[in-house]
């Protein structure tokens, strides 16, 4: 009955437009205008969380000059590349997982990165990106929504590399890789009762993961989540002080630079995994919501470009990357508030540090290319 | 049906899709309102609490302790200073390696067991980023070697603190007192918001009875400090109130001279300005080293000064309570006087020894076993005072009564606490029929009247007593109470007055012209200190039999002669005419008076020399 029609995709928006500048470079303008706002936000905020260290916004400045590079150069790419690119980048990553658990070097009893010669190098970064691109090219070929024999096949995908990384040991990563790849499915239409099915599965399973697969700092973070005040000073500390930073910063906040928690030292990563709490603390709730805001319109262009992808592929990997963009969100937002366990998450392209966001703008990037990809035209 | 055709259906897919891109959405709003709940709940619900939170955080109070008030003597010689003290604290997180840190502390200055186990104990009780003391009063070498091995002892940290240092040691011990560490029973007596930051308290003497004024008022400062402890700023500032300086009566020179004059002895000097009531010297033999005190006596310092027969720690001026012998004799004849009993023509016959009527013992005179006969066939007052002759106040005692001399001496002083503003002061015993019920329950005998007489039996005194006694005849018949501290800060002190003796002048001038005569006269008891005198002295001789003074003295077996001898005292006051020193000295187990009235003459010559100078 559909013969005729799904041959012809419904094309009615961005092809009665005349493809402009920003088409021919392949960046999607909205999308590129909000992060260039949050980076912004982002880069005000690290001034005061890092001490108004000058030094500290220039080096961040600079991964970000290398992120928007790499965005762009990501975007020219078409999501058809991409897509036969996926699982050599996958394999790829695996090899190097395996490598680091050998040749691996750490620190706090966690083997996590790769010695590229005086470059150091975190393989599970590359998995990021690459089990959603992997998860979106096996099931962009495949008849959707995906089977139980597809489902069990992406399964497997998932759970190479999130195996590694878990017992590298580093079960916050582990979990995001994880959850992307599982968005992918999600996004590519898996049935229901599968979905029931697991969560079923994920709360009757919960009392031995406890018992046999949580190390004990891990259990740790979980206890003292439940109940932060039981460790004032060890693992308590962080939970109370952010709490109390973000608290104290009321609905106007205490001005920028102004926060006591953050500038007397009393916010344990201040710059990094908790600097919401900084933001939180000088800029109030209001500072709080417009951050909330610019995330929300970055999220729902992403799924604009999702929803007016050309294919299976360009639309299960925007599904994927923006659920995950959100996951990073919700945990480091829950975290600092103390909603979630610390798991060292960072707040997306607002923390400092150079990893995270080389691969969140690649993986804007890849929204880009999905999001300019030539339209099959009419006749 | 569409899958066995096995083709791609883009537009069922895409409304799957669409359909899951809503789902996604409502689930990320979902959780975006979940956040925001948190967040409004924080910064909003429970603002005043976080609020509050962060201020305690940031803001704290400390207390800035007062400088404790400095004592001088009357020419501004500084008796009690406050000194830096040295104490080595380790910021355990600072510290790399604990162990390791410690050990090559211990290399470099000595530490025992006692200071690490405290050590220990406090290190668990702070903060990581606060100081924990490891040990006190460091000195200069130590404190080189800790300051030159500093780049390789991080977190190893020097403290400064003021504290108590009594520059002369044991020469004003007994005078001043001394500060030490607050016990827990003082922690209950005290205004514990006065004393915060405060380490120190007065325990005995000046530092003790004028605690309050020495301490001054503690003062505070809100600091904003970080989270490691460190004061970034300090937000608001009350100044403490330093206590308040003491000026003393006390002369250093006069005090050091009579102390050098009682060296080697047991004894006590009082000296006091008869104009004034102002104590010039307080000198109890021998002493301690007050700086001992200060933080904490070591157990064997301690044992040695308590378990010592000489008993150092008992401040004599104050709390030796002495029979005082003869020295009574110059009230008891102005008692005789007042009372009419006696006038200075009035005589009594003496062979030597009195006998109560009715009565066949024989009460003896000192002089009966050197000349075997009494002082003279007839006795007079002049005679009586300036020879010490028992016979007369044998006499004299029986005809006033224990009661009648109770009412004259009462009003010199005896037989009550003086007052002075120290501690620890003993009132002594002036007996009376009532004391003697009161006391031991038992009736006055006859006989003990004339032991009162001659100021032995249950009569007893303290030096302080006696210098009051003998201020009161200098200035005929002022009474003051006695006082060391001259001026609090600018504030004067005047000695409180006491109810006068009043007399008539020509019974005062009959006294204290025979106690010229003690040692200016041929025959005076201490015609030996009159020689090369360029003033007049009036004075007192007295010999105290011992029946033990009054504490918990341990004997020991080869010293129980020397501890057995007479104690000997003397009173005197100087120039005659306008008297400017009035004393008591008394040496424990002197023999004699000749063992005290050498010291009054070396003092007096000092003190009026200074005066002349």
């Amino acid at each position: 009955m559909s013969e005729y029609v799904r041959q012809m995709p419904d094309a009615v928006g961005p092809l009665t437009r005349p493809p402009g500048v920003a088409r021919a470079l392949h960046v999607d303008l909205p999308l590129l205008l909000l992060l260039l706002l949050l980076t912004a936000y982002g880069l005000v905020v690290l001034y005061s969380a890092s001490g108004q260290s000058m030094d500290a916004v220039l080096r961040q400045g600079r991964f970000f000059t290398v992120a928007y590079l790499g965005m762009f150069v990501v975007a020219q790419f078409s999501p058809v590349r991409w897509s036969r690119w996926s699982p050599w980048g996958y394999l790829l990553g695996v090899l190097l997982l395996v490598a680091v658990a050998f040749v691996g070097v750490g620190a706090k009893g966690a083997q996590r990165w790769l010695d590229l010669g005086g470059f150091r190098f975190q393989p599970s970064e590359i998995m990021k990106l690459a089990v959603p691109m992997t998860i979106a090219w096996y099931l962009g070929n495949r008849m959707l929504p995906p089977g139980p024999k597809y489902i069990a096949a992406c399964l497997v995908i998932i759970a190479v590399p999130a195996g590694l990384i878990v017992r590298q040991p580093d079960l916050g990563t582990s979990l995001l890789i994880a959850a992307s790849g599982l968005f992918g499915i999600f996004m590519a239409g898996i049935g229901w009762r599968f979905i029931i099915g697991a969560a079923l599965t994920a709360v009757f399973s919960a009392w031995p993961a406890w018992m046999f697969l949580l190390k004990d700092y891990q259990k740790q973070r979980i206890l003292t989540l439940l109940n932060p005040e039981s460790d004032k000073l060890g693992a308590g500390w962080n939970i109370i002080q952010s709490k109390t930073a973000i608290g104290s910063g009321g609905w106007s906040g205490k001005g920028w630079t102004q926060g006591t928690q953050s500038q007397l030292d009393f916010l344990p990563e201040s710059h990094t995994d908790f600097i919401i709490a900084v933001l939180a603390e000088e800029f109030g709730l209001r500072g709080v919501l417009i951050l909330m805001g610019l995330y929300l319109l970055i999220l729902l262009r992403a799924f604009w470009i999702g929803l007016h992808a050309q294919s299976s592929y360009g639309r299960i990997l925007c599904g994927s990357i923006t659920l995950t963009f959100f996951v990073y969100i919700f945990v480091n937002m829950g975290m600092v508030a103390g909603l979630l366990p610390v798991v060292g998450v960072p707040l997306p392209l607002v923390s400092a540090g150079g990893t995270s966001i080389v691969t969140l703008m690649a993986g804007f990037g890849l929204l880009m290319a999905v999001s300019t990809e030539k339209r099959v035209v009419r006749q | 049906m569409a899958s066995r055709i096995a083709l791609k259906d883009p537009q069922r897919e895409q409304r799957i899709y669409g359909a899951r891109t809503v789902t996604a959405l409502l689930l990320v709003m979902l959780f975006l309102a979940l956040l925001l709940g948190r967040y409004y709940t924080l910064q909003i619900s429970d603002y005043e609490t976080y609020r509050t939170a962060s201020e305690r955080n940031r803001v704290q109070l400390q207390p800035l302790p007062p400088k404790r008030g400095l004592i001088f003597d009357r020419n501004g010689v500084l008796l009690a200073d406050n000194r830096p003290s040295y104490t080595l604290s380790l910021i355990l997180e600072r510290v790399d390696d604990l162990d390791g840190t410690l050990r090559e502390l211990a290399a470099l200055l000595p530490i025992d067991e006692d200071d690490l186990q405290k050590f220990h104990t406090r290190a668990r009780q702070r903060r990581p980023y606060e100081h924990v003391p490891l040990r006190f009063r460091l000195d200069d070498e130590e404190q080189a070697r800790i300051a030159v091995n500093r780049h390789r002892l991080p977190g190893v940290v020097i403290d400064a603190q003021l504290q108590r240092h009594y520059p002369f040691g044991p020469l004003f011990a007994h005078a001043l007192g001394y500060v030490g560490r607050i016990n827990s029973q003082e922690m209950d007596r005290i205004d514990q918001a006065e004393y915060r930051g405060t380490f120190h308290i007065g325990k005995i003497g000046i530092e003790r009875r004028y605690e309050e004024e020495l301490h001054g008022t503690v003062g505070y400062q809100t600091v904003e400090s970080n989270a490691h402890g460190r004061v970034l700023r300090v937000l608001e500032r009350f100044d403490p109130q330093p206590g308040r300086n003491l000026v003393l009566h006390l002369d250093y020179e006069l005090q050091r001279v009579a102390h050098n004059a009682l060296a080697g002895r047991r004894g006590a000097v009082v000296a006091i300005d008869p104009l004034t009531g102002g104590v010039l010297a307080l000198v109890s033999t021998p002493s301690f080293d007050a700086n001992l005190f200060v933080n904490g006596i070591s157990s064997r310092d301690y044992n040695a000064l308590r378990d010592s027969p000489d008993v150092p720690l008992f401040n004599r001026t104050v709390q030796g309570q002495y029979p005082p012998g003869s020295t009574v004799k110059p009230m008891i004849a102005m008692a005789g006087l007042e009372s009419e009993l006696v006038d200075p023509a009035f005589t009594v016959p003496d062979p030597g020894w009195y006998r109560l009527p009715g009565d066949s013992r024989r009460y003896r005179d000192w002089i009966l076993r050197i000349r075997g006969g009494g002082h003279a066939p007839e006795v007079d007052l002049k005679m009586a005072i300036a020879e010490s002759c028992d016979v007369y106040f044998y006499d004299l005692a029986r005809r006033l009564t224990i009661d009648g001399m109770h009412d004259y001496l009462k009003d010199y002083g005896l037989g009550q606490r003086t007052g002075i503003d120290t501690t620890a002061e003993r009132p002594g015993v002036l007996p009376s029929t009532a004391w003697k019920r009161r006391a031991m329950n038992q009736p006055w005998y006859p006989g003990e009247t004339l032991s009162a007489g001659i100021g032995q039996g249950y009569m007893l005194a303290t030096p302080v007593q006696l210098a009051v006694a003998t201020s009161i005849v200098a200035t005929r018949g002022e009474h003051r109470q006695p006082r060391l501290v001259r001026s609090l800060g600018d504030e004067a002190l005047e000695a409180p007055l006491e109810e006068p003796v009043i007399a008539r002048g020509e019974n005062w001038d009959a006294v204290v012209e025979a106690m010229r005569e003690v040692v200016h006269g041929q025959r005076g008891t201490a015609k030996a200190i009159s020689r090369n005198m360029s003033y007049e002295m009036a004075g007192k001789t007295g010999t105290a039999q011992v029946i033990g003074i009054a504490q918990d003295a341990v004997y020991d077996e080869d010293a129980i002669d020397e501890r057995h001898r007479n104690h000997g005292l003397f009173i005197a006051f100087a120039p005659l005419d306008a008297p400017t020193i009035a004393l008591a000295v008394i040496v424990e187990n002197g023999g004699g008076s000749s063992a005290a009235y050498p010291i009054a003459r070396t003092v007096i010559d000092a003190w009026l020399a200074g005066e002349a100078g």
